[in-house]
């Protein structure tokens, strides 16, 4: 029973972090038709600088809202200045994605070296606390508690603003937003720039839990993946549902069957796309 | 002369909840020559996509000469006579026209399967190809890029394309749209240079020309067809007035 | 039309490398010849068939693993393992196949991606078979015929000869009557479905080809490291091969090969003054992707004519 109830607590803990990872990946992609390669180089770039804020001695939320707008200028440029310049040229631009995640890698391995690093957990969480009979780490159900909010967050940023309903319409059906006026260059710079700082934001917030370290980033990329494909393009509510989907799949897969963990993981995602592959994505009007 | 190349019944196809094409019967007879009218919206583009296998019916029966192919994969009704133009000339601008036409030749060859083929030992897919343009006036632009040439031109060599498969039933969609009228009396050439064997279907939306082509006119609306007959019975028919009245 | 002048040049350039006095140099061309072959397999996929692969690293990988588990666990003697793996890996990649073209574009990536990390996960976790993370060693090279291929230049030269194989053979496909098709499958599948050709199973033969290959590659690799690990699984290898393809120009023959050029030798010879050579590959690859898209071949290519037209018509 106990173990049951803290795997699944883990589960949250890490649906929550991947639902920060894959939010900003599935409205990017919905939204842009970029598969961007180089969402998992965010959410690992997003630790090291939060682990650098820290390093100088400032606070833990210091440094998430550090990475956060770190990473989200960071994207926000890289859409303005690459992206931009490829736009219409939907495969070009996930290439260059792909170079971008190299040189994040690589250059994080220059500024930070290569040794696994955990964040520490900020004071005002550390400790457990007694849930359903077992303790369970405060940190742990404070992310679950994040990730939550930044959904609801998103939720009336998408349904209650006009960027939302840009957004939407532009998910929905990008011909008739482009001829309604809706400024679709610009369009795209913000919605890379939130889905990265979501990634940077996710990326701290998970410091405590993951640790960082070279190849955190192709590690967490496959997930956002697998996410996108279960919950469908530029859709919050499967980002969402498909995140702790796999939060909890992932951690009991790694629990129970450690030698098949990659294959529980991947299976899902390889039979959705075989048995339904148009229904997730020849359903949109280019 | 008896016999029936295409044969439709109770086709329908609807796209969400959007109905194209509903319940469409008709029969059209081996070397016929048969317009399909309508105006835009009409279905009949949709039409021509459930006989070619572009896209699955969701009801109803598809006939070619007597054999269901309603559930056959688009390549195997080629294979089988039946060919077809596009409303938007979709072919390969950086190939040049005979290139181009030689991968039409290919389409029906076992060659098409051959990795080790190569194109420059095989004279006679080029020579086959040449013919096809001499017969179209084009031969003297064959080793010239598709990009190159004009509008009408690639009209007339996709369409000697199609033919040049030798098909049993063609399928025409708006082969006239977008040209000139010199461009115009070229293609009606080219119309009427087609074996009298093959059956011609033909959707167009240009009166004159059309009229002049066809035996049998079908005028579809809203995905249903409201008159079929000849040249005269439909011009004088008054739903038909109706319905072009309004577009 | 083969011509006599590029023939005998290449292959003087083929055989160069053995003369060097630099066994560095020669085992640096070595790995250049290996991933020329891995990419050159993979852009009949991306640059002839128009589907981009996140997993080629598969066939490459799944090859060098059974080569070498066949020969030191299973007792198989060289040339059975080798063409046991070919045939073996070739077969992985008619399911894997028929898997990933049950979709195109992203969702074609991302088959190919998801099934990739299976099998690197696999690599990682079946210990008894695979050795996790120390991967297999202990893999000799063979002395057929009394050459010791344990010489880099031997080795070399032997490699050069699968390379010349492969590449004439790879060439020869591609400008084919298939090869015309695929990549009319490629440009305009409806319009060549219309024609009466059988995209599907275009690309299915494109993608078993496109394996085939990377399973020779994959064999190479095995006797040129005498060792394998899951890091030749890792997304990280099939994305350099994509690299690879698209730095040097896919839908060529020559830009996989100049990809290969530019990718080792940042490895190797660069990295030794460079310490973050990844970096560097990385910058040269968004470089090339956003400011000259088709790549180095037919960039240079294109270069090399406009300065041709602008020399005559200043000469006029």
């Amino acid at each position: 029973m106990r173990f049951w109830v803290i795997q699944s607590l883990n589960g949250l803990a890490l649906g929550g972090l991947l639902f920060l990872l894959s939010s900003g990946f599935s409205l990017i992609f919905g939204l842009m038709r970029v598969a961007n390669l180089s969402h998992g180089a965010y959410f690992m770039l997003g630790a090291y600088v939060g682990l650098s804020v820290l390093n100088a001695g400032y606070g833990f939320w210091t440094a998430v809202a550090a990475g956060a707008v770190a990473i989200g200028i960071l994207g926000g440029v890289i859409e303005r200045v690459l992206l931009r310049r490829l736009a219409g040229r939907t495969f070009s631009q996930v290439l260059v994605t792909l170079g971008i995640a190299f040189i994040i890698a690589d250059s994080s391995l220059l500024l930070w070296s290569g040794d696994p690093m955990p964040l520490p957990v900020p004071r005002s969480l550390t400790g457990a606390v007694p849930v359903l009979g077992v303790f369970f780490p405060k940190y742990r159900l404070a992310v679950v508690g994040i990730s939550i909010v930044t959904a609801a967050a998103l939720w009336a940023l998408l349904e209650r603003t006009r960027l939302g309903a840009m957004v939407r319409a532009g998910v929905d059906d990008m011909e008739m937003a482009r001829a309604l006026g809706i400024p679709v260059p610009r369009l795209f710079t913000a919605v890379f720039c939130l889905g990265a700082a979501l990634a940077g934001m996710g990326g701290v917030l998970g410091g405590p839990i993951l640790s960082v370290y070279p190849g955190l980033d192709m590690d967490m990329l496959p997930l956002a993946l697998i996410v996108l494909i279960l919950g469908g393009p530029g859709s919050l509510a499967g980002a969402f549902a498909g995140s702790f989907f796999i939060g909890f799949l992932y951690t009991f897969g790694q629990a129970l069957f450690p030698q098949l963990a990659y294959v529980i993981l991947f299976l899902p995602m390889v039979a959705a796309l075989v048995l339904r592959p148009k229904g997730l994505f020849g359903a949109r009007a280019a | 002369m008896s016999a029936e190349a295409l044969r439709l019944e109770a086709v329908s196809k609807s796209f969400g909840g959007l109905p194209a094409v509903r319940g469409v019967s008709l029969s059209i007879a081996d070397g016929e020559r048969r317009l399909l009218l309508g105006p835009n919206g009409a279905g009949k583009t949709t039409l021509f996509n459930l006989v070619t296998g572009d896209l699955p019916p969701d009801t109803g029966s598809i006939r070619l000469f007597g054999r269901e192919i309603s559930r056959m994969p688009a390549h195997r009704r080629v294979h089988l006579g039946l060919a077809r133009t596009y409303q938007v000339i979709t072919l390969f601008p950086r190939k040049t026209l005979a290139q181009n036409l030689e991968l039409a030749l290919l389409g029906l060859s076992p060659l098409r399967w051959n990795p080790v083929a190569l194109p420059s030992r095989r004279p006679e897919l080029r020579e086959r190809a040449l013919a096809v343009l001499e017969r179209v006036g084009l031969r003297a632009a064959a080793d010239r890029r598709l990009s190159d040439t004009s509008y009408g031109e690639q009209r007339r060599v996709e369409i000697a394309m199609a033919l040049s498969q030798e098909p049993r039933v063609l399928l025409l969609d708006e082969p006239f749209a977008g040209l000139s009228q010199e461009e115009r009396r070229e293609i009606q050439r080219q119309l009427a240079a087609i074996p009298r064997q093959v059956t011609v279907v033909m959707i167009e939306h240009d009166l004159d020309v059309a009229l002049s082509f066809a035996e049998r006119i079908t005028v579809l609306h809203q995905g249903q067809i409201i008159v079929e007959g000849s040249r005269a019975e439909v011009v004088a028919d008054a739903r038909v007035q109706e319905v072009y009245l309004g577009a | 039309m083969i011509r006599a002048l590029p023939v005998a040049l290449s292959s003087l350039l083929l055989l160069a490398p053995a003369l060097s006095p630099s066994d560095f140099y020669v085992n640096v061309a070595t790995q250049i010849l290996i991933a020329a072959i891995f990419a050159l397999s993979l852009n009949l996929l991306v640059g002839y068939g128009g589907l981009i692969s996140l997993g080629h690293a598969a066939y490459l990988g799944v090859s060098a693993y059974l080569t070498i588990w066949l020969v030191t666990r299973a007792g198989v003697g060289h040339l059975p393992a080798a063409a046991a793996a070919v045939v073996l890996t070739t077969a992985m990649s008619v399911l894997f196949g028929v898997l990933a073209l049950r979709a195109t574009g992203l969702g074609f990536l991302m088959i190919t991606l998801a099934l990739g990390q299976i099998l690197w996960g696999l690599a990682y976790r079946w210990v008894s078979v695979t050795g996790g993370d120390n991967g297999l060693s202990g893999f000799d090279r063979p002395r057929p015929f009394g050459i010791d291929l344990a010489s880099p230049r031997a080795f070399y030269l032997a490699t050069a000869a699968v390379f010349a194989c492969a590449f004439v053979l790879m060439a020869v496909l591609v400008r084919s009557t298939f090869g015309a098709g695929l990549q009319g499958v490629r440009d305009q599948p409806r319009r060549m479905q219309a024609l009466g050709w059988h995209v599907w199973m275009v690309r299915l033969v494109a993608f078993v080809a496109a394996g085939f290959w990377g399973a020779v590659a994959g064999v190479l690799y095995a006797y040129y490291n005498q060792f394998v690990s899951p890091h030749v699984l890792a997304l990280t290898s099939s994305a350099e091969a994509l690299l690879m393809v698209i730095a040097g120009g896919a839908g060529t023959l020559l830009g996989p090969v100049v990809g290969a050029v530019v990718v080792v030798m940042l490895k190797n010879v660069v990295s030794a003054y460079v310490t973050r050579w990844v970096l560097l590959l990385g910058l040269v690859f968004v470089a090339i992707v956003a400011f000259m898209p088709e790549g180095l071949v037919p960039g240079f290519d294109r270069l090399r004519r406009r300065r041709r037209r602008r020399r005559t018509a200043g000469d006029a």
